[in-house]
């Protein structure tokens, strides 16, 4: 039989207990697999060169996985290009070379109808009113305009009466967010935005200006590295401890995700763990072989998901360091690993005669 | 000029030459030998200790002796050198040939604050004012990657050692020089293994085992990055059983490698990467988990040494059925060969019957890393010095 996403859409996004899921994912990743082998030349080719054999079904632990950065330097799509109807580039770094993501609509379709589902899950099916810690120009300015921008303007769907709280110096209209907030009175308010950007233009500057705003029903997404914080020696707690002290009893959620994996987001709850839903998953690797790392200890983080149909990223090997936490037994209720993030690898330091440069 | 940091000496530098292998530098480089080797912390790097050994005074003054017409040779005066970022001690080879050669010297040592650095500068501190005559021709120091001061150094050279790869030279030869000023340059290269399965079928467990441990030490030990270091390993005769032999034996030897989880994920790009760019990768096996990737070639791409690279254990293998296969892949990128169970002699023929543009040392396995006096096809201490002509 078939797997069908659409049947996968009719769950709640934190239903699936750990047998059941292996299930899901032995056939569902699969017949993705041999999907992407046919569809994209490339991909065949690596699982060629691993020994792959398609026609068997595998384990999910089995399933072959794609390095994240081939997604910079290959444009690989396993649909024909008149299908694709859109093209995500990645964040990256000033200078860095970004991320292709092949999308047909199906796939687009998908994305957003799992994300509406799993930020739905905790904030309800109705639109809330939403302030995003950010500045209108990201949607203008094309240079900011990548997943940055695109993030920004997804999350767009879940809110209404959206007001950009920061002005396009970075600093923070305080008039017109106390004007919203005037407004909305008694409403429950959705925030949203990237993690340093609300660390440094909302939590830091509001604390230096000694402007507290009092909102008094609020939840707040943010997603983003936390490289330049741990720098900082910022810890989650604190941060978030920064934010209810400047604007007020928000509950905060961190959530994690790659262009490469749209939609299938992995969001922190209450007890600060990040979990998986049914349309994703986590593995978490030992470097020297790629084995199994056992709960609790630190390792290569290996992301699935069920939503890639027109490109071949369904399992990838991120670079990244997590660990597992636990499975279908958070305190918060919901089903399926959570684990925490322990933020990107750091580089490899070589040897050798040729001298490095770092790429500016 | 404000930022440089001078580790000994300073910028007054003596230029007036001395003659190849003087007394002064023999006595000096002897002394050095001596307290680096019974510096008890200096023995946990063999590195340290390998340029102590050489700087052994029997080792010196057989070099000495090799050298006939050094009756008729001086320095060329001063020597600036820019020493590789990366590796520890080749700025301390690189001193001790100039000063062989009779000059005064600038060293730019490596940037990242190596022990070894710090250990072998410590020790010519301490010995310096017992060697007026090389003391005042002696100076190192580093800095941050900065044009003008490199420019204002260059100026003053009459000869330049620059090491660091093609970006380190073009940097540094843009920087203009003093017309009779002489270049020693260390480019990108590329290196090579040759074995013989058969002799690997043959030899003892002892031998296996030395020839592992050399392997090691010329590719990871290095984090396979050094120029010398090979990328390709090619076998000459060779069953699959003597295949597995050796690298079952490198991949027991490597368990000490410190495999960071970056170099982990690096090679397992790579080996998509080349899954995709090169046809001709047939399969890549893995052995002692990500510690060791090779993969297998149906034939050599012509481009091999611009593109086939390894790192941190990642290796191309091939057959090779006559040593003139080598012919179409050599250029003058190549360096070093290594070799098991093929007569040096005949590789060096084929190189000089073939007239390649590359390869420039062949050793046996285990000695890629052994520099010495002549080095990437130069005669180091023949281009740092003038010949005084009569006729």
């Amino acid at each position: 039989m078939a797997f069908c996403l659409d049947q996968v859409l009719e769950l709640e996004p934190y239903s699936l207990q750990r047998e059941e899921k292996r299930r899901l994912y032995t056939q569902a990743l699969s017949e993705l697999t041999r999907t992407h082998a046919e569809g994209c030349g490339e991909y065949g080719r690596i699982l060629e060169v691993l020994g792959h054999d398609c026609a068997k079904d595998f384990a999910p632990e089995d399933q072959p996985m794609l390095p994240v950065r081939l997604f910079k330097r290959y444009e690989l799509c396993s649909v024909p290009r008149e299908e694709v109807a859109k093209v995500m580039t990645s964040s990256g770094t000033s200078g860095q070379q970004v991320s292709k993501v092949f999308l047909d609509k199906q796939n687009v379709r998908a994305q957003t109808r799992v994300l509406t589902e799993i930020i739905g899950s905790f904030i309800g099916k109705k639109r809330l009113p939403l302030l995003i810690l950010d500045t209108a120009l990201v949607k203008k300015d094309r240079s900011m305009f990548s997943a940055r921008g695109a993030g920004i303007v997804g999350f767009t769907m879940f809110g209404r009466d959206i007001l950009y709280a920061l002005k396009e110096d970075m600093t923070l209209d305080v008039q017109a967010v106390r004007a919203f907030l005037e407004k909305h009175k008694g409403e429950k308010i959705l925030l949203f935005g990237y993690t340093y950007m609300i660390w440094q233009y909302v939590a830091q500057a509001l604390e230096q200006a000694g402007v507290h705003l009092a909102i008094e029903d609020g939840i707040l997404f943010h997603i983003g590295g936390w490289k330049k914080l741990r720098d900082q020696a910022v810890s989650p707690q604190a941060f978030n401890e920064s934010i209810r002290e400047v604007l007020g009893s928000v509950r905060v959620h961190n959530y994690y995700g790659m262009a490469e994996q749209l939609g299938s987001v992995f969001v922190e709850c209450e007890h600060g763990h990040m979990h998986c839903s049914i349309y994703s998953d986590v593995l978490i690797r030992r470097p020297e072989d790629f084995s199994l790392a056992k709960p609790g200890e630190k390792g290569l983080i290996e992301l699935m998901s069920l939503l890639p149909v027109s490109y071949p990223g369904h399992v990838l090997l991120t670079e990244d360091e997590g660990e597992i936490l636990g499975e279908d037994d958070c305190p918060c209720g919901r089903l399926g690993k959570y684990f925490k993030i322990h933020g990107r690898m750091a580089g490899a330091e070589l040897r050798g005669c040729s001298d490095t440069y770092e790429q500016r | 000029m404000n930022s440089v940091e001078y580790l000994i000496g300073g910028q007054k530098v003596e230029s007036v030459p001395l003659p190849v292998y003087s007394e002064e530098a023999i006595f000096f480089l002897s002394d050095l030998s001596h307290v680096l080797l019974h510096d008890p912390v200096c023995r946990a790097y063999p590195d340290v200790m390998s340029f102590a050994f050489w700087c052994r005074k029997g080792n010196l003054q057989r070099l000495q002796g090799d050298c006939t017409d050094k009756g008729s040779r001086l320095g060329r005066g001063l020597a600036f050198h820019v020493a590789p970022s990366n590796v520890p001690v080749n700025f301390a080879f690189s001193f001790a040939f100039s000063l062989l050669a009779g000059n005064g010297n600038i060293v730019r040592a490596p940037s990242k604050p190596f022990p070894q650095v710090e250990r072998i500068c410590n020790a010519i501190k301490e010995i310096l004012p017992h060697h007026p005559e090389v003391e005042k021709r002696t100076a190192f120091m580093r800095y941050p990657v900065n044009q003008e001061i490199t420019k204002a150094f260059c100026a003053e050279a009459d000869a330049r050692l620059i090491w660091g790869g093609d970006e380190t030279v073009q940097a540094v030869r843009g920087c203009p020089v003093k017309p009779k000023c002489v270049d020693i340059v260390f480019a990108d290269r590329y290196s090579l293994c040759v074995l013989d399965g058969n002799s690997i079928l043959q030899a003892d467990e002892k031998t296996l085992q030395k020839l592992a441990e050399g392997f090691y030490n010329d590719t990871y030990l290095m984090d396979q990055n050094a120029c010398s270091s090979p990328h390709l390993v090619l076998w000459t005769t060779g069953t699959e059983t003597a295949r597995e032999r050796f690298w079952e034996a490198v991949a027991e030897y490597a368990a000490r490698y410190d495999l960071q989880g970056m170099t982990v994920v690096d090679k397992f790009t790579q080996m998509c990467q080349d899954a995709v760019d090169c046809p001709e990768v047939q399969k890549v096996l893995r052995q002692g988990g990500n510690l060791l990737y090779r993969a297998e070639l149906s034939s050599l791409p012509e481009n091999i040494g611009a593109g086939l690279r390894g790192r941190g254990g990642y290796f191309y293998e091939a057959d090779l059925n006559t040593l003139e296969g080598l012919c179409p892949i050599v250029n003058e990128k190549y360096q070093t060969l290594t070799y098991f169970g093929v007569e040096a002699e005949k590789l060096q023929e084929m190189v000089m019957k073939n007239c390649l543009r590359g390869i420039d040392r062949i050793v046996p396995v285990g000695k890629a890393m052994d520099i010495g006096i002549v080095w990437d096809g130069y005669d180091i201490i023949g281009i740092l010095s003038r010949i005084i002509q009569t006729a």
